[in-house]
């Protein structure tokens, strides 16, 4: 059929052709119908292929931080890795559970930039490579709890934001760090539609996001982060629900006042600054007292959740004096 | 409606063909059900067809239905003001309890599989979270229409009386959508499409009312 079909289209009846001319003819588009399937064939083998050879193959070079194990979670088990990276919420490709898997199969991550300003000692534009390749890749298992009362365990890869920050050494001026996620509707289609408004921004308060837990997230299990988790490069801040955890980030700023986060602008009462998980203080919608263990089945029974996600020992002195649920 | 069965028996054909079409529209509403149960039993991501997260699924799941119903019941009669389809009208009440059907499962598995149980849990959602309290205010007043919804209610009532109880659903759609729109974080399209088709349909009783003086049309 492939090969006849351009004959069709080429040759009308009415066309008068020698017959040798017409041999050749046919030989000629016999080799191209070769050439096409070939092409064809090539280019469908390497469509399939890429985004295979880019989530799954790429494995990377971690230690494990002994610090952040498994082990150190108590009963837990880890979360199924598709699972993880089928079920969870990226808006910029869509609303639903699903759509950021569905939809980032032809987001190309790299090559990536993230743009460093505000009140820095060494601003500029750095290349994904350049920003991460200093410091060494750690494992680390980390509950990850969402703000819709749901959570998983997953062994994320990354670096100590901290010794990121460190490196890039903020000025005394800088009492917050924002940060933004790509703006680019084009690469990421749920930023055609406005549920909440654009570019994604987050930020953390300097003492957070110095941290030990708070990691520049680069992999999960073990792999290079799928597009649909945040792909290259996203923040996890294991205490905080799960939205604080900014994806896919393209601007670090050093700021004197605290920063506007996406969430706090669409709905201030329901999403505060901090956003700690508390399983004292409710979501307005929700209680938070609970969470479901996604993929633990229909009848699983729903854990209850920790103070802080059960960093309280950790973190808990960052709030030492506040009252958690007026800065909720 | 009437008008033909009037004729009685001779129009036996005519009466096993509204029987079957009968049937065939109520094993059709059955589908979503059976759908899903299927899910249920298939294998998938995170165990099932449901998903890593089965019990949000299900719950969205028959919500979703539950709130489709509702609003093709309320279609009913907007077509048969618009399109003279008078035979949909036949329909209209089996498409009402199915309504009631899909939610009183939305309900069922909000209690049993996602609260499992935990009625001071259920207690406080209702209370204090709007959108569960709209929700179970809609449930609630359709129980009454779903009760009365016999031949023999619409006698003991009174055709008035039972005509005005159940225009509730106009009070209980707009709430069911409100209830929908408000569970969604931000500001999402779907709800607004149903609210809009909730809207459209409150509207053409409107403007057929203000319209149908007698010659009109
Ligand atoms: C006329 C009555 C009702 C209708 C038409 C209805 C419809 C819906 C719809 C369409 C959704 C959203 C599904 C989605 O996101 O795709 C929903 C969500 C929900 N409904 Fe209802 N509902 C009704 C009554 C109730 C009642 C009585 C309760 C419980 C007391 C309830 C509890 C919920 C809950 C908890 C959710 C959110 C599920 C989640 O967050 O995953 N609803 N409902």
């Amino acid at each position: 059929m492939l090969i006849r079909k351009p004959r069709s289209n080429e040759i009308r009846p009415s066309e008068i052709t020698p017959r040798h001319v017409f041999e050749n003819r046919r030989q000629f588009m016999t080799g191209v119908g070769m050439v096409g399937l070939g092409a064809i064939a090539g280019g469908s083998l390497g469509g399939l292929l890429a985004p295979e050879t880019a989530s799954a193959a790429t494995t990377l070079a971690t230690i494990k931080n002994d610090k952040y194990t498994l082990a150190g979670l108590g009963e837990a088990a880890p979360t199924d890795k598709v699972v993880a990276s089928t079920y969870n919420n990226f808006y910029e490709f869509g609303t639903g559970k699903g759509d950021p898997a569905d939809n980032s199969k032809d987001f190309q991550p790299l090559p990536w930039t993230v743009t460093v300003d505000g009140a820095v000692e060494n601003p500029g534009t750095y290349d994904f490579d350049d920003l991460i390749n200093p410091h060494q890749l750690e494992e680390r298992v980390y509950r990850f709890r969402c703000v819709e009362a749901w959570s998983m365990v997953v062994p994320w890869v990354g670096i100590s934001l901290g010794e990121v920050i460190r490196r890039l050494g903020p000025t005394s001026n800088a009492k917050y760090v924002a940060f933004e996620t790509l703006y680019d509707p084009e690469r990421m289609p749920g930023q055609n539609r406005s549920p909440i408004p654009w570019p994604y921004v987050e930020g953390l308060r300097m003492d957070e996001a110095m941290h030990d837990l708070s990691l520049l997230t680069v992999g999960m299990y073990g792999e290079v982060l799928p597009n649909q988790n945040g792909a290259p490069i996203r923040l996890i801040v294991p205490w905080k629900y799960g939205f604080k955890s900014i994806k896919s980030i393209v601007r670090i700023s050093f700021v004197e006042d605290q920063p506007p986060c996406t969430w706090n602008i669409a709905n201030a009462r329901e999403y505060g600054f901090y956003s700690n998980v508390n399983p004292e203080v409710d979501h307005p919608r929700w209680s938070q007292a609970k969470e479901r263990i996604v993929g633990t089945g229909i009848f699983a029974e729903r854990r209850k959740t920790e103070m802080l996600n059960g960093y309280a020992d950790q973190v808990g002195s960052l709030y030492d004096g506040m009252d958690m649920s007026k800065y909720y | 409606m009437t008008q033909k069965s009037v004729s009685g028996a001779a129009s036996r054909p005519g009466n096993f063909r509204r029987a079957a079409s009968k049937v065939a529209v109520f094993i059709i509403c059955l589908m979503p059900l059976a759908w899903v149960i299927w899910l249920a039993f298939t294998p998938g991501v995170g165990g099932s067809g449901l998903g890593p997260n089965p019990q949000e699924f299900l719950n969205r799941f028959l919500g979703d239905w539950a709130l489709r119903f509702l609003l093709i019941a309320l279609a009913v009669t907007p077509i048969r003001m618009l399109l003279r389809w008078n035979w949909v009208f036949r329909f209209r009440r089996m498409l009402g309890l199915y309504a009631f059907f899909y939610v009183s499962l939305h309900l069922t598995s909000y209690v049993v599989l996602d609260k499992q149980f935990f009625w001071d849990e259920i207690w406080s959602d209702i209370v204090k979270r709007t959108f569960i309290t709209v929700g179970m205010a809609s449930f609630v007043m359709l129980i009454p229409l779903a009760v009365t919804s016999t031949a023999g209610m619409v006698k003991r009532l009174g055709a008035n009386r039972w005509r005005r109880l159940h225009q509730i659903v106009y009070l209980i759609a707009p709430l069911a959508c409100l209830h929908f729109f408000m569970m969604r974080k931000g500001v999402q399209l779907e709800p607004m499409i149903y609210a809009g088709i909730a809207t459209v349909l409150l509207m053409i009783r409107i403007w057929h009312r203000f319209r149908s003086r007698p010659g009109a049309g």
